[in-house]
């Protein structure tokens, strides 16, 4: 069974308070860090981790992550170094992983030897959010069908009903809901209208759990988001944190825990 | 009919796409707006109140029709006939100016309060702010931090026009990362904003939409062209091509008629292959960027490339997608000249005829000697836009 569906049908939310997505730039800070950040992610207790896949024109991004892609990029990040990374991942990362990137890397690699390379090292899901979803289901579904990899979609506080209901369809795994209008890192905390959006979708009982992210940066905005859905993602606040970092491994594991659990104190 | 069917379109289908370029390959955070426009753009600019607001302004505000002007003396140096289509005479001193027309009531039917715009040179910030003015809608212009320090003269314009002028401080800080920023200041203001692409470039409907605000070029040139010497239709037509917005207005309705050959070009910047050019489709591949899918500059893993050009107007990675589709279906010919060649042209045509072109026009100039047009054939060569702006580096070769 795919790692993500595994993960939301074992979980128990009441119990474990919400699953944490977080979201990292692979080749940041320095380009052989990504294993690194992902172990010390995995042994912090995030329950799924995104890796972002650098592009030189991250448009649904905000000025922090874009900062990290450019330096990624200059560290000379790519989609194949990526996949050497990776090779052997699965020796000791057990959670699941997605890959987030921009399509036009992706096309330029090959839609068909990029999933194929992504079943290989054990990638469970992607998110590329200029994929539009027709081409999605009239293009590459069945690619990433035959190499079990789930396509996550996104909604909006503006996405329409009707296309929420769509997009709950086609989905497996989780619905990225994006809490705000915004891109990246641009609003911080859960307002009351995002409360009301919440409760919405909550209340339309949609097949897929759902993960809430945009704005959530800390223990507080982790647990608001958690009550309204299977979790949260957490993606600004991490890379501003690996960009402070003096000690990857500790400052990863304190982050991570200080997000699921404020009353851990952190270690020395 | 038979021949209708069989025969290859070259305008956008119901989907989105010219042949295998175009789509809208947007995140979700702008589907809404997208398809708000998608769903409503046809209706609204069919409506015969839009017709005639936008006739009216074209007529008596940006002064069109815009002269066909038979160039002799240039004609006489390259032995065919050359028309000029004087876009430069379009108040703010470039066709642009008939999209932020044609998009500012569209974004006004649309009942959106305020607008946002990206430009490189200026040219379209200015025309931008020019509309928000006449409308009295609240304007944001994102330009590259590098282009407002060397287009400091656009800047004083859009300033006093009452826009606001963002600065794009990351990536290259050039036009592709003032699109960006554009695009992002859109998905932060989704309800209440108006995205004016100055190209036809982007997601579907605005590589159709801006054309067809621009097809009144091609339009002007068939009525125009038919007074000068008895018929619709030349042999030639010849623009500049960076997004491709002029060059799209003038193909538009000689699309469909083959006998016309359609000549794009390009900026090759310091040449081909300097590794300082703009050349989209001589050097770029099949890709995705900023919305539609079309041929890009990039590097092998898909990283979009900065382009080169003295003209920051054509100075984009990118191409509208149909162009993108021209090129592919051997529709369009696509050749480029260097910055030493649209100079070149410039002076020529100045010495020749007394306009002082644009840089980017300069470009569409430089290829009359490599057309192969004969005595008997007609050309007709969009002149997209007055040189006012690029006196600081026409200066530079004067003696």
């Amino acid at each position: 069974m795919n790692r993500i569906v595994n993960l939301f049908q074992n979980s128990n939310q009441n119990a474990d308070g919400g699953l944490l997505n977080v979201y990292f730039t692979a080749g940041f800070p320095e380009l052989n860090d990504t294993k690194r950040v992902l172990k010390a992610l995995q042994d912090g207790g995030a329950d799924l981790v995104e890796i972002g896949m650098p592009y030189s024109d991250p448009v649904a991004d905000g000025e922090t992550i874009q900062q990290s892609n450019d330096r990624a990029l200059e560290n000379g990040m790519s989609v194949r170094i990526l996949f050497d990374q990776l090779a052997s991942m699965r020796d000791t990362i057990a959670v699941p992983v997605l890959l987030m990137g921009y399509i036009n890397p992706v096309l330029q690699y090959g839609i068909e030897a990029f999933c194929a390379k992504c079943a290989e090292v054990g990638v469970d899901g992607l998110i590329l959010p200029d994929m539009p979803m027709d081409v999605y289901l009239d293009e590459y579904k069945s690619i990433f069908d035959a190499h079990g990899l789930l396509n996550i979609f996104l909604v909006t506080p503006q996405t329409s009903e009707a296309r929420i209901r769509q997009i709950d369809e086609v989905s497996e795994g989780f619905i990225y809901t994006v809490s705000s209008a915004s891109v990246t890192g641009s609003k911080s905390g859960v307002s009351g209208d995002m409360e009301a959006y919440f409760e919405k979708l909550d209340a339309m009982n949609l097949r897929n759990p759902r993960l809430i992210g945009f704005g959530i940066k800390d223990h507080d905005t982790f647990v608001k988001a958690s009550s309204h859905a299977a979790g949260a993602i957490i993606g600004s606040a991490f890379i501003r944190v690996l960009q402070e970092s003096t000690d990857l491994e500790n400052d990863i594991k304190t982050f991570v825990r200080g997000v699921k659990n404020s009353s851990e104190a952190i270690p020395a | 009919m038979e021949s209708i069917a069989e025969k290859k379109s070259y305008q956008v289908n119901d989907r989105g796409y010219y042949g295998t370029f175009g789509g809208a390959f947007i995140p979700e955070m702008l589907y809404p707006n997208v398809e708000e426009l998608r769903e409503n753009y046809l209706q609204v600019i069919a409506d015969p109140s839009f017709q005639k607001e936008f006739n009216d302004l074209l007529r008596h505000y940006v002064g069109r029709p815009t002269p066909l002007y038979p160039a002799n003396r240039l004609s006489e140096k390259y032995k065919t006939n050359i028309f000029l289509k004087r876009e430069d005479l379009c108040h703010t001193g470039a066709h642009k100016v008939n999209n932020t027309i044609g998009q500012i009531l569209m974004a006004q039917r649309l009942g959106k309060k305020r607008i946002v715009a990206e430009t490189g040179a200026g040219q379209h910030g200015v025309a931008t702010a020019t509309v928000c003015a006449l409308m009295n809608i609240e304007c944001v212009v994102y330009m590259g931090e590098l282009d407002i320090e060397r287009q400091a003269p656009n800047v004083a314009r859009m300033k006093m026009l009452g826009a606001e002028v963002r600065p794009a401080t990351c990536g290259s800080r050039t036009l592709k990362d003032a699109t960006n920023e554009a695009m992002r200041h859109w998905i932060n203001n989704p309800v209440d904003t108006h995205y004016i692409i100055g190209s036809v470039v982007g997601p579907h409907p605005y590589p159709d939409m801006v054309a067809r605000f621009q097809s009144v070029i091609s339009e002007e040139i068939r009525v125009q062209l038919k007074e000068h010497i008895g018929k619709e239709t030349p042999d030639y037509v010849v623009a500049c091509v960076g997004g491709g917005s002029n060059a799209a207005g003038a193909f538009y309705h000689f699309l469909d008629e083959e006998n016309v050959k359609l000549v794009a070009v390009e900026a090759a910047g310091l040449g081909l292959t300097s590794g300082h050019s703009a050349a989209t489709v001589a050097l770029g591949k099949p890709g995705v960027l900023h919305g539609s899918r079309t041929i890009l500059m990039q590097t092998e893993d898909g990283q979009v490339t900065e382009p080169f050009s003295i003209s920051a107007g054509l100075d984009y990675p990118g191409i509208g997608p149909q162009h993108a589709w021209l090129a592919a279906s051997g529709r369009g010919t696509f050749l480029s000249a260097t910055d030493e060649e649209a100079v070149q042209a410039a002076f020529e045509l100045t010495r020749l005829e007394g306009i002082i072109p644009a840089l980017e026009s300069s470009h569409a100039l430089a290829v009359l000697g490599r057309l192969g047009a004969s005595e008997n054939e007609t050309v007709v060569l969009n002149l997209s836009g007055r040189g006012d702006k690029d006196m600081g580096t026409y200066m530079k070769y004067i003696d």
